[in-house]
């Protein structure tokens, strides 16, 4: 049986692309942010799980809003990142896994969750960015990543409550897929930011932390927000937070936060790097 | 909490499905920019590539003035939008300084204190 044997928080934007790109990781402004990564690298290194499930959200690299999924899966055995836009690098292809994608948008759709399923989409930072914050230097190619994309942009949008029951989907599929693979699940984005309008800017601090401190022990607690509830507390891509209730969903058995880091700013946001691992529930 | 009814916030635009389809062609052009042959285009007659996504008087006016607030008005979208900061090589804090109406160095500094907690 496929076994979920962590989660994982990160933030994903692109300005962290750009300090890695130009080396600037022990820079005091980036320093402390990039100073709660390596625990986090040592244990994937160690446990070194087989598959990534990575919730994200695409910025408009492969969804535009001429059709906008609301949930996306992508099943591919590769996938290509592009041109953004706006100058950040773009890096080598992620290594899919066909068989569990597969097995997990058909447990999905049996389950409620009318996915949109994709054989081909682009990548763009929201992906990128934590996997190669995990594996610097681009070496993440020898681990197989699901894409799960989330919208995050247009309302109407899923709900947390929504997020997080897709997340506990994913962790029955994953329970129920009959090879041995080792699974970790990231949710990437957030925490508290507004990029857009006069209220650009706001970072809600204490917010962030009370969010980490219940994705570990009350994610129930998360799901009673509204997305406008988020929007108001949090900042307008507050709804970010979507992503990491997906994660923390997909952890249907016991879970031990091992690591945190909590930073802010980062560019406009709060960074929220957490690191939970899970025991499977017994059969 | 956990209420989803409209709600005014200020200084934020939601983009829902009004502003979504209000801002459709603008959005559409600034998605384009993924492509360096379209900025290419675009930096070489922006009234012509706007026409080609048939961009309203006031969203032409918003692009030339490189006017933020007036694009999320006119229904832009802050993730294409973003694109086209990037063109005009600006990054977020200047993004934010410019909606805000602070210097760059002032949003920063904000920043900094709104992630210590102290606003």
């Amino acid at each position: 049986m496929a076994n979920i044997i962590g989660g994982i928080t990160t933030s994903h934007i692109p300005a962290i692309a750009n300090a890695m790109a130009n080396g600037l990781e022990e820079t005091p402004y980036w320093k402390p942010f990039f100073d709660g990564y390596p625990p986090v690298r040592d244990w994937l290194n160690e446990k070194k799980p087989d598959v990534i499930i990575l919730f994200y959200n695409d910025h408009g690299l492969e969804f535009f809003i001429d059709k906008k999924p609301t949930f996306a899966i992508g099943v591919a055995d590769e996938y290509h990142n592009a041109d953004e836009g706006w100058g950040i690098p773009t890096i080598p292809p992620v290594t899919g896994e066909s068989d569990l994608s597969w097995h997990i948008a058909n447990s999905l759709v049996e389950d409620g969750f009318d996915m949109t399923i994709c054989q081909e989409m682009k990548v763009d930072h929201g992906l990128t960015v934590p996997l190669n914050l995990m594996w610097p230097g681009y070496n993440y190619g020898h681990v197989k990543v699901i894409p799960v994309c989330i919208n995050c942009e247009q309302h109407p949008m899923p709900q947390p409550k929504r997020t997080y029951a897709l997340g506990q989907a994913i962790g029955r599929a994953v329970a129920s897929f009959d090879q041995d693979l080792k699974v970790a699940v990231f949710g990437t984005g957030g925490m508290s930011h507004q990029l857009d309008g006069e209220r650009a800017g706001i970072i809600n601090r204490e917010f962030d932390i009370d969010c980490l401190d219940k994705l570990v022990s009350d994610p129930e607690a998360l799901t009673k927000y509204s997305n406008l509830d988020l929007v108001e507390i949090a900042g307008a891509q507050g709804v970010e937070l979507n992503m990491l209730i997906a994660m923390r969903g997909t952890l249907i058995g016991e879970v031990k936060e091992l690591h945190r880091n909590y930073h802010a700013p980062i560019s406009n946001t709060g960074s929220g790097l957490m690191l939970l691992e899970h025991t499977m529930p017994k059969k | 909490m956990a209420t989803n009814e409209k709600r005014d916030i200020p200084g934020t635009y939601l983009f829902d499905s009004k502003m979504a389809k209000k801002g459709y062609g603008l959005n559409k052009m600034c998605y384009s920019f993924n492509n360096q042959e379209a900025r290419d285009e675009f930096n070489a007659d922006p009234d012509a590539y706007c026409d080609k996504f048939n961009l309203t008087v006031a969203q032409k006016k918003a692009i030339k003035e490189k006017d933020i607030i007036a694009m999320l008005r006119e229904g832009g979208s802050i993730y294409y939008l973003a694109k086209y900061a990037g063109l005009l090589k600006l990054n977020m804090q200047d993004i934010g300084a410019l909606q805000t109406g602070m210097s760059v160095e002032e949003f920063k500094d904000m920043l900094v204190k709104n992630g210590r907690g102290e606003v």
